[in-house]
């Protein structure tokens, strides 16, 4: 039950993809989602559906994985789908009048909507399925150095997002235990009106925050105890580096970039 | 209240590459006022099965019987299940989440409905047998030491008038002082409430000076079981898995091996210091 919860989920494989540089892919990823919302003609969409096939393909990542991404959002997507059928008036009238008349451009907006909205979530869960969470907050932080030049805390932002990751099944197998604790003790989360469930929580929830402060408390006491005090100078263990897999991804993602905008400028 | 285990297999995540053998194939019969000893290695499965006892696991195969009756018969029933066998589980000061020790205490009465003067006199009944005065009942849990805070966590559970009470470690990561006070109480509570106590533990001395019998869990199965008396005497065995028997067994072999003359099996500190004191007292000229 509770460890059915899988945020930013890893799935181990041996694939070119997963041995990309992290940074290639976050900004790959990023020009991709862009992409996704500047082009308009069919040909220009099939040619990203094409893409993105090929890249999960050679992820060997099975495709159930990205759908279970789909899965959690279905509901957006529907709903996204139907505000777009009933606000877009253009094209012929096909059924109903007023504000419930569909037509051609509706569906064929909504019918777009679903499908970028579709293909942004595989993409980005690609991005998470292939790469370690270490990996990322790495490529992260390279990416957002510039950023310090204006205060932004990269290195900060980046530890944090890493020990986020780190603790979510930490934190999931404390619940189980809180739960299964309390329910020695006779108590009942499933039954009861809203109200009461919700008064269910509180012998979960402040164990459960105590502990978080804990071993926060703890892991900052065991950072300190080993001289750590942020990023200045710190070198790492697993310097990223492109090789030629990584150029050659590089001007694959040129060609696709200028494929685009010719299929959806000239075409 | 006597407990059946009778064949129960435990599997994780069944059918998943991630599939892992808990509980194989065990068996054990704990009768009425018994004190329960049970030991074994991380991950030989010693959770796993007593948090079958209460039916927060349901066995992949097998069956548990409290008093004969299978405690899986009836869905309606799990919360009266869980009622008569008290759990504390490893670390239990973690499930603190009252304001006060008293409210604390109160929350597993309450939980079953009962009056609020039943209540007060379960939570009454509860902390003076693990010893904790009137003073702390308007304490907030938080404030107490380690040791209390376990106490008071175990009077939570007691206050729940259980048949059987079970406890998963529960001296581990006390100070000896903390550790003799949950001790002292436990046996308290066994001799006063003449419980069903199923002790689960790390330390060979407290199981051999507590426990009337002894179970040893190895790798998901029953390796030993009987007396401590019949358990330790396997002391080459029971290396073989990682664990010993009582450390003051090896200060008596080695001065066995001395030429002393001390009788064998003796595995509680009390007994040792007897037994050589009786030895030097004969061997004065």
């Amino acid at each position: 039950m509770i460890r059915d919860i899988t945020i930013g989920q890893y799935y181990a494989a041996n694939s070119l993809i997963h041995r990309l540089d992290a940074r290639l892919k976050v900004v790959a990823v990023m020009i991709y989602i862009i992409t996704l919302f500047c082009i308009g003609s069919v040909a220009a969409y099939g040619l990203a559906i094409v893409a993105l096939a090929a890249v999960v393909v050679s992820s060997k990542v099975p495709l159930r994985f990205m759908l279970r991404g789909i899965q959690s959002i279905f509901l957006i997507i529907v709903l996204t789908g139907i505000i777009n059928v009933f606000t877009n008036k253009t094209g012929v009238p096909l059924w109903g009048r007023d504000w419930y008349l569909i037509t051609t451009g509706g569906l064929s907006m909504a019918g777009m909507i679903i499908l970028r909205l579709m293909m942004l979530i595989i993409a980005s869960s690609l991005l998470t399925l292939t790469t370690t969470p270490i990996q990322l907050t790495d490529g992260i932080e390279y990416l957002l150095k510039p950023f310090g030049k204006i205060g932004v805390p990269y290195h900060e932002i980046a530890m944090m997002m890493t020990i986020a990751l780190r603790f979510i099944p930490t934190l999931l197998d404390e619940t189980d235990k809180i739960m299964k604790a309390q329910q020695a003790r006779g108590a009942d989360f499933e039954t009861g009106n809203l109200m009461q469930r919700a008064k269910a929580l509180v012998p979960i929830l402040v164990p459960l925050f105590i502990s978080a402060f804990r071993r926060a408390e703890e892991l900052a006491t065991a950072m300190e105890a080993r001289c750590y005090r942020g990023g200045a100078h710190r070198t790492k263990m697993n310097q990223m580096a492109f090789g030629t897999a990584d150029y050659g991804a590089t001007a694959l993602c040129v060609v696709f970039l200028l494929a685009e905008a010719v299929l959806s400028i000239w075409l | 209240m006597s407990i059946t285990i009778n064949h129960v297999t435990h599997i994780y995540n069944p059918g998943t590459a991630m599939a892992k053998t808990a509980l194989d194939d065990v068996s054990m019969e704990f009768r009425d006022g018994e004190f329960i000893g049970l030991i074994g290695h991380t991950g030989s499965g010693k959770s796993t099965l007593i948090q079958h006892l209460n039916a927060l696991l349901k066995p992949t195969s097998g069956e548990i019987l409290l008093n004969g009756e299978n405690i899986h018969q009836d869905k309606k029933r799990l919360k009266e299940i869980r009622q008569r066998v008290g759990l504390v589980f490893q670390y239990p000061e973690h499930q603190l989440f009252e304001m006060t020790v008293y409210k604390d205490v109160a929350y597993g009465p309450t939980n079953l409905g009962l009056s609020l003067e039943e209540i007060d006199r379960r939570v009454r009944e509860a902390l003076e047998v693990v010893g904790m005065g009137e003073e702390t009942y308007e304490k907030s849990p938080f404030e107490l030491s380690g040791g209390q805070k376990r106490r008071v966590a175990i009077a939570g559970i007691l206050a729940m008038q259980p048949e059987v009470l079970v406890l998963d470690e529960p001296t581990a990561g006390l100070d000896p002082k903390g550790r003799d006070e949950i001790l002292d109480a436990v046996q308290e509570m066994h001799r006063r409430l003449g419980l069903l106590v199923v002790l689960v533990s790390h330390s060979m001395e407290d199981v051999a000076r507590l426990a009337d019998r002894i179970f040893v869990m190895h790798q998901g199965k029953v390796a030993f079981s009987g007396t401590p008396k019949e358990v330790f005497s396997h002391a080459k065995e029971l290396e073989q898995i990682g664990l010993a028997a009582p450390q003051v067994s090896y200060i008596l072999e080695g001065l066995r091996q001395k030429g002393f003359s001390i009788p064998k099996d003796l595995y509680t500190i009390e007994e040792a210091a007897k037994a050589i004191s009786d030895c030097l007292q004969g061997t004065k000229p």
